[in-house]
């Protein structure tokens, strides 16, 4: 009866090449790595072969590489006006690698990188410090406006700026936290459901109820690859939002 | 305590906090309908907000099944 179940072992890190050690950690070029490269390379022939033909009535591929641009430059513009399109090929790029990454993720047997907090703080630490720099650097100190809420009445700013403050600062580890935490979630519920089919298959007669977890899995499957798409989306319309108080500090 | 027995009540209680997000996801979707179905010309143009405030929401009740996770198996 008794088979061993382990959901995380999933996430665990396997090195590919051996690149020697410092101290006592082991520097290795490991599969989260070479994920990472497939989408690159991935995103890269899509939007390359895709647009070289450049028809002015557009084929299936470069239908797709034009309406996956045009949904984010929409999102941008909404979100930033108009001279926000500097920041359109940043986001653009998030978008896209996080959103291949989540869906390399869901190929059976496949690793996902974004379920490594690691990785995804990384990339909020990009758009923060890209906030911050470039805020500074436009506006000197009147980019310290973002921390005050306009038509707000003067007693209230006490309460008010360091609450802004406090949100200005979380904002990296809920940026990260989320799209790491649902790919995780995710992954383990997809795991756990699935060992329920095992489990019920091996406890005899029970296992003419086997059919209810695997139908659990495919609908959770279905809504994984809902989430996969959307959290890409929220992490690039966040990434704007967020650009946008770099643009126009005083809100 | 049972450290371990603590471990499981601890992960029973972080499941709590999905009461909270199925609360919101319930606010959120009761709200839509009840504007589009007013106005439903103007109902697709906000599908997307809709999405994404699904996604947001749904995000908060993950994060306690995050941690009721990571105190099952990571802990």
């Amino acid at each position: 009866m008794a088979v061993s179940i382990d959901p995380i072992h999933q996430f665990e890190l396997q090195p590919l090449v051996s690149l020697g050690h410092i101290g006592n950690q082991q520097l290795a070029f490991t599969q989260s790595a070479l994920y990472m490269f497939a989408a690159v390379g991935i995103i890269a022939l899509l939007t390359i072969v895709a647009t070289s033909g450049r028809a002015v009535v557009p084929g299936r591929l470069q239908a797709l590489a034009e309406t996956l641009y045009e949904f984010i430059a929409d999102t941008v513009h909404q979100a930033t006006g108009a001279d926000g399109k500097r920041f359109l090929p940043l986001v653009f790029s998030l978008f896209m690698f996080v959103l291949i990454l989540n869906l390399l993720g869901m190929i059976p047997y496949a690793f996902a990188v974004t379920s490594h907090l690691i990785v995804t703080f990384g990339l909020a630490l990009v758009v923060i410090l890209t906030v911050v720099i470039y805020g500074v650097a436009k506006h000197g100190t009147h980019f310290l406006g973002v921390f005050v809420p306009s038509g707000v009445p003067k007693p209230l700013l006490l309460i008010m700026v360091p609450i802004e403050i406090v949100s200005f600062l979380s904002r990296p580890i809920s940026l990260s936290v989320r799209l790491f935490a649902n790919i995780l979630a995710g992954h383990i519920a997809l795991k756990i459901f699935a060992f329920f089919v095992v489990q019920l298959l091996v406890a005899g007669a029970w296992g003419v109820l086997s059919p209810l977890p695997l139908a659990l899995t495919i609908a959770l499957t279905a809504l994984e690859f809902l989430v996969a798409a959307l959290q890409a989306y929220v992490f690039a319309t966040l990434t704007a939002v967020y650009l946008a108080d770099a643009l126009h500090p005083g809100h | 305590m049972d450290p371990v027995a603590a471990k499981y009540i601890g992960a029973g209680l972080a499941c709590l906090g999905m009461a909270g997000a199925s609360i919101g996801l319930g606010n959120l979707f009761g709200q839509f309908y009840s504007g589009a179905l007013r106005n439903p010309s103007a109902a697709d143009s906000q599908r997307t907000n809709l999405l994404l405030g699904f996604a947001l929401t749904e995000a908060l009740g993950i994060f306690s099944l995050l941690v009721a996770l990571l105190l099952l198996f990571a802990v």
